[in-house]
């Protein structure tokens, strides 16, 4: 895999830090517009899918790597559990222990927010590594 | 409603073309329509969130589903026999009149359509504001009422993937 076009290359060059800022936003608004991190997370996926396709897997490994994204991964899932878990402080499991805020403002809504954000990150690793499996594994067994 | 019911019929034969298809890539294609247009289903049920998430997870799908179509040979297998042939089509019209009755006792209970029940929702709809502060309700049914479910579901994906890349991976590991 080498990568597309100079076409998709520019295109994908011009739109790739407006997806990205757009999925992020995704994640944090999730408790204040349609969203949230799992929509957000499988838009992050997008975008370093979109990395791959276009400019080759070369690249996108050199910005997150096999590694990281196990540890993307576990990091995501245990925060959440964490989240849960941290509860206990307050009397039981997933209390919501924080601070519930102004509404409508970013940091309202309790654990609502730290939830999306380790749910995001949880299911951008996760939708990437399939991807990842499917195009790295594949391909260096049979060359 | 018209464009409602539409849409359904055109999911409808966009799934029979799916599984009807002799070519695998123009079934990939057929099964992407069906999910860009229950995505537009959603949106005209007024669940945006829903909308968001099911074109987003159509894509990745897709492009997926693609990758392994397009590097793939094909291995449909072709040849069929005629009497299994005839035995699972008596066995498909069984099911489905059977299907058909059950389903007829079924739907005379269930609610109407646009009209649910909600009886522990109303409680969610109510007071969902109040006790989560959060403006998003169905966010904040996700992680705050149930977020024992969603807790659950990320596990789940967990499994699947550690699973899936177990699997996949070129090199074993000696224990």
């Amino acid at each position: 895999m080498k990568g597309m076009t100079l076409i998709v290359k520019t295109i994908t060059r011009l739109l790739l830090g407006f997806i990205f800022v757009f999925s992020v936003s995704i994640i944090l608004f999730g408790h204040i517009t349609p969203g949230g991190g799992f929509a957000g997370g499988v838009m992050l996926a997008c975008v370093f899918i979109l990395l791959v396709l276009a400019f080759g897997k070369k690249t996108a490994l050199d910005i997150v790597s096999e590694k990281a994204i196990s540890i993307w991964d576990s990091v995501g899932s245990l925060s959440f559990l964490e989240i849960a878990l941290l509860g206990f402080f307050g009397g039981f499991f997933f209390k919501d222990f924080f601070s519930k805020g102004s509404p409508l403002k970013l940091f309202s809504g309790g654990t609502i927010l730290w939830s999306n954000i380790s749910i995001g990150i949880k299911v951008f690793a996760s939708l990437f590594a399939a991807f990842m499996a499917l195009a790295i594994f594949r391909v260096r067994r049979e060359r | 409603m018209i464009l409602l019911y539409g849409l359904l019929i055109f999911m409808i034969i966009g799934a029979v073309i799916a599984i009807e298809t002799k070519d695998l890539l123009s079934s990939v294609i057929s099964v992407g329509a069906m999910g860009l247009a229950l995505s537009i289903v959603f949106l005209l049920l007024s669940a945006p969130d829903l909308a968001i998430v099911q074109v987003v997870v159509e894509v990745l799908a897709l492009i997926m589903m693609l990758r392994l179509v397009v590097t793939r040979e094909d291995v449909t297998v072709a040849h069929r026999y005629r009497y299994g042939e005839v035995f699972a089509t008596t066995i498909g019209l069984i099911f489905f009149g059977v299907f058909i009755v059950f389903a007829s006792i079924v739907f005379k209970e269930m609610p109407e359509f646009g009209n649910p029940l909600l009886r522990v929702s109303r409680q969610y709809i109510t007071e969902g504001f109040d006790i989560s502060h959060a403006a998003n309700i169905v966010t904040a049914i996700l992680l705050e009422f149930r977020a024992y479910d969603t807790l659950g579901e990320a596990t789940v994906i967990f499994a699947a993937i550690v699973g899936a890349l177990v699997i996949l991976r070129g090199k074993g590991r000696n224990i």
